[in-house]
């Protein structure tokens, strides 16, 4: 027990909690506000998406791949979301959904079988499948935004709808937490994403097809980014070519803060989720204490290369576990 | 050839003296030595593992050696880095050329030294012209402004020589030059050795192959598990006393197998081929049979297993398991038959580091491990606990990271893993190479307690005496293709070498 409880206070997640503490007790000092219940439930809320959206990203990174497109494809989704109840108002929540989060996984399949089959590079295949998607909402909508007065009550009010004291938006973020965390520690699939990254060639060896498995991460991701993409447009009520730009680097660097290794095969679904609500706290807080925008993205950056200068400490390590152990034999 | 006779030859232009060299665990080098004359090839012989690399390494500056003494011109010198070599007109031609693909051969020549014009910018007209009279001058027909990339293997080494000659190299290291030439290459490449001793150049030959040995080299020097063992002229030799030397130790007592039953026939295959690797390979291996593969590096032997384990796919040929027929088309499918190949490069091919143990030692088992599609980490830690034990892993704890293990516990773990699938064949592919005395005797009691068994054994190695110790049965491979197969009883030492190295058998 002893034991374990050491290995958490040196974990990616305890040192998080601690850095999170430490930020919400420094701002509580001066705006004691920011600690009620009911705004920490809403910075929560606030961050779901980026949460949600962090899962998904996760899975390609420990594949060592990336999913650049992961915002477009939101915002593709979530336009042809809008579009579906445009058209058809009467249209059940229980319809759309799903088929935002089927041509999201469509969108990611896209992604995936580029790599898989001709072996792109992920960061160009998605480089290129980003700027694709978004010119295709362009195409689908010539430029023009879904205001909120065109969409139905029930397909806005959604995330919004209470449930047991949360919004229904948060709630989807706790599911999703809930799903992941058993997909990727009590699957195959979870294994596999985990051993592609850890060493390619041995995955091989073993019988995993890493291009099908990379495939899977790309779906999963675009599944992900589409349910966001009707969760987004639903939340801010409007919808149009340039929702969520650049946030797919927020979502990288939820990861990359969470302590997913940026070489893949390392990384936990707790650190994602708290990767993803540090950078929600960050951002939601320092417009409270009266920071410019333009310093809360350096800050942001800040914070990102600090993550990683941490990561590799960590990954520089276990190099010397090794040392120590030969020398010791010797 | 030389217009100097070998024994009146000039003082060494490079000697090494009592030059050791240690890795955690392994002792490398000890206490060799080796003199360079200038216009005079010296080959260097020895098995693999016998510390030849480590040498090359050592000479230009990738090494430091623990002790011992470099000089060049009777001056001792000290080689902090790979630049220091070459400075000292050290170079080096590599099986593998060491050069830049997306550059221009006058631009590999002169990578370092370009000749500058009065601004200090790169004279690229004159690079072109030095270039071309350096190729011109050693014979070589190749256009100083393609690509590296666009020439052959035998061309790309006239550039690592020409390069070498651009920086008026005093020694010139060939390591195994000839590996990836054809018969009319390796004439010209011979041709060109001589053209350098005229100019005497002080030439390293190494290479596993006699018949070159005796066609170019003026000396020899052999090594043995890292020490010298014996060098001299080479007109005063003869194949059998360099063979003697290379091998000579009593090898029956280091690996012993233990007695098992040998029982039916397992896995037969007939006539397999390969399109580039390796061509009619035939074998039978039996229930509780140690089968060694034989062979120098590059002899085709672990793309051979490789396709036996559907990495690759044969262009030709059968194979059979327990009587029928089958066909395997990925690692999946062999290991689904009851194949499981444990590879050489233990780093990039066998564990998972960042994994825990006992994850690693499941990665294969995970359907028998897990219920109606979910993993049970407790079925995983039991089955992982009782093959570890079995191979007496030392580690602390099951969820240790393997990256944290010694290279022999890796290696365990690697072999947990597979043993887990409860294989009938398993392919071992040097089993021991890169470990410690400590843990290849754990290997070797344990390959024998797997034969024991009832498993069938392919064991891939270059190592003399442990093929001689714990094989039943020895395929030889030579330049993918069976050079000979030989019982437990009829092999020795002398036999297996000539076979790989392509020696016919001489009257002694």
């Amino acid at each position: 027990m002893n034991a374990l409880i050491k290995t958490f206070i040196r974990s990616r997640e305890a040192q998080l909690i601690a850095a999170m503490l430490v930020m919400i007790a420094a701002i509580a000092s001066r705006f004691p506000a920011f600690i009620t219940p009911t705004n920490l439930a809403a910075v929560f809320n606030d961050t779901s998406i980026l949460i949600i959206l962090a899962f998904g990203q996760m899975a390609v990174i420990l594949t060592r791949c990336i999913d650049l497109s992961i915002a477009a494809n939101l915002a593709l989704c979530g336009m042809v979301a809008a579009l579906i109840n445009v058209v058809a108002p009467d249209l059940s929540l229980a319809v759309i959904l799903p088929l935002t989060m089927l041509l999201g996984a469509a969108l990611g399949a896209i992604n995936g079988l580029l790599v898989w089959k001709l072996n792109i590079p992920s960061i160009v295949v998605t480089l290129g499948t980003m700027t694709i998607f978004r010119g295709t909402i362009f195409l689908l909508t010539n430029g023009a935004w879904v205001n909120a007065h065109q969409m139905s009550d029930a397909f806005k009010s959604l995330p919004r709808a209470d449930l047991l004291g949360l919004p229904v938006l948060s709630w989807f973020a706790i599911v999703i937490i809930a799903i992941i965390y058993i997909l990727y520690n009590r699957t195959p699939f979870g294994r596999s994403l985990y051993a592609i990254g850890g060493n390619p060639v041995a995955a091989v060896y073993v019988g995993i097809d890493v291009g099908k498995i990379r495939f899977f991460a790309f779906m999963l991701s675009g599944a992900l980014a589409g349910l966001a993409g009707y969760l987004w447009v639903s939340r801010y009520a409007v919808s149009y070519v340039d929702i969520a730009a650049g946030f797919e680097l927020d979502v990288v660097a939820a990861c990359v803060i969470g302590g997913i290794s940026i070489s893949g095969g390392i990384g936990s679904v707790g650190g994602a989720f708290l990767g993803a609500l540090f950078l929600g706290i960050v951002k939601n807080a320092l417009p409270v204490i009266h920071v410019s925008p333009f310093w809360q993205m350096a800050i942001s950056g800040i914070v990102i290369i600090i993550a990683v200068a941490f990561n590799a400490r960590a990954e520089r390590k276990k190099g010397r576990i090794i040392l120590k152990s030969a020398e010791a034999k010797s | 050839m030389s217009e100097q006779s070998p024994d009146t030859a000039a003082a060494p232009v490079f000697s090494l003296s009592g030059i050791t060299k240690s890795f955690p665990g392994v002792r490398a080098l000890h206490s060799v030595a080796l003199d360079l004359y200038p216009g005079e090839v010296t080959a260097l012989i020895g098995e693999n593992g016998a510390g030849k690399s480590t040498l090359v390494k050592i000479m230009t500056g990738i090494y430091q050696p623990d002790e011992g003494e470099i000089r060049v011109n009777g001056t001792p010198v000290h080689f902090p880095a790979a630049h220091d070599a070459s400075r000292h007109g050290i170079t080096a031609i590599h099986q593998e050329t060491v050069l830049f693909d997306d550059l221009t051969v006058a631009e590999n020549i002169f990578l370092g030294h370009a000749p500058k014009n009065r601004f200090g910018l790169i004279d690229h007209a004159q690079m072109r012209a030095k270039a071309r009279a350096l190729l011109f001058g050693i014979g070589a027909d190749v256009d100083p402004e393609l690509p590296l990339k666009d020439l052959g293997i035998a061309s790309k080494h006239l550039v690592a020589i020409a390069r070498a000659l651009s920086v008026d190299a005093r020694v010139v290291i060939m390591d195994e030059p000839t590996a990836a030439l054809s018969h009319k290459e390796i004439n010209e490449l011979f041709e060109l050795v001589d053209q350098l001793k005229a100019k005497g150049k002080a030439i390293l030959f190494i290479s596993h192959k006699f018949d070159e040995i005796f066609r170019v080299a003026d000396r020899y020097t052999v090594f043995r598990d890292g020490e010298m063992v014996g060098k001299g002229l080479v007109r005063e030799t003869d194949h059998n006393a360099l063979v003697k030397l290379m091998v000579g130790r009593d090898v029956g007592q280091t690996f012993p197998k233990g007695e098992s039953k040998i029982g039916a026939t397992i896995l037969s295959v007939r006539d397999l081929s390969h399109p580039t690797e390796f061509d009619k390979i035939s074998l039978d291996l039996k229930a509780g049979e140690i089968l060694g593969f034989y062979g120098l590096v590059g002899a085709g032997r672990s793309e051979m297993m490789q396709s036996l384990f559907g990495m690759t796919r044969p262009s030709s040929g059968t194979i059979t398991l327990e009587g029928k027929q089958v066909t395997i088309r990925s690692a999946a499918e062999a290991v689904a038959h009851g194949i499981v190949y444990v590879p050489e490069e233990r780093g990039r091919q066998g564990a998972v580091k960042g994994m825990p143990i006992f994850m690693n030692v499941t990665l294969p088992s995970l359907k028998e491990t897990s219920r109606s599609g979910f993993l049970k980490l407790a079925n995983e830690f039991a089955l992982a606990r009782a093959y570890t034990q079995r191979l007496d892993l030392r580690a602390s704890s099951l969820s240790q990271d393997v990256a944290t293990l010694s290279g022999g516990n890796q290696q365990k773990v690697v072999i947990a893993k597979w043993l887990a699938t409860k294989p009938k064949v398993i392919i071992l592919d040097e089993p021991t190479k890169g470990i410690d005395i400590g843990s290849k005797a754990a290997v070797h009691a344990f390959m024998s307690e797997l034969a024991r068994e009832g498993l069938a054994v392919i064991m891939v190695s270059s190592e003399l005496p442990e093929v001689l110790g714990m094989a039943d049965r020895i395929i030889v491979m030579r330049e993918g293709r069976s050079a000979g197969e030989f019982s437990r009883d009829e092999a020795t030492p002398e036999k297996l070498v000539r076979a790989a190295a392509g020696i016919a058998e001489q009257a002694a």
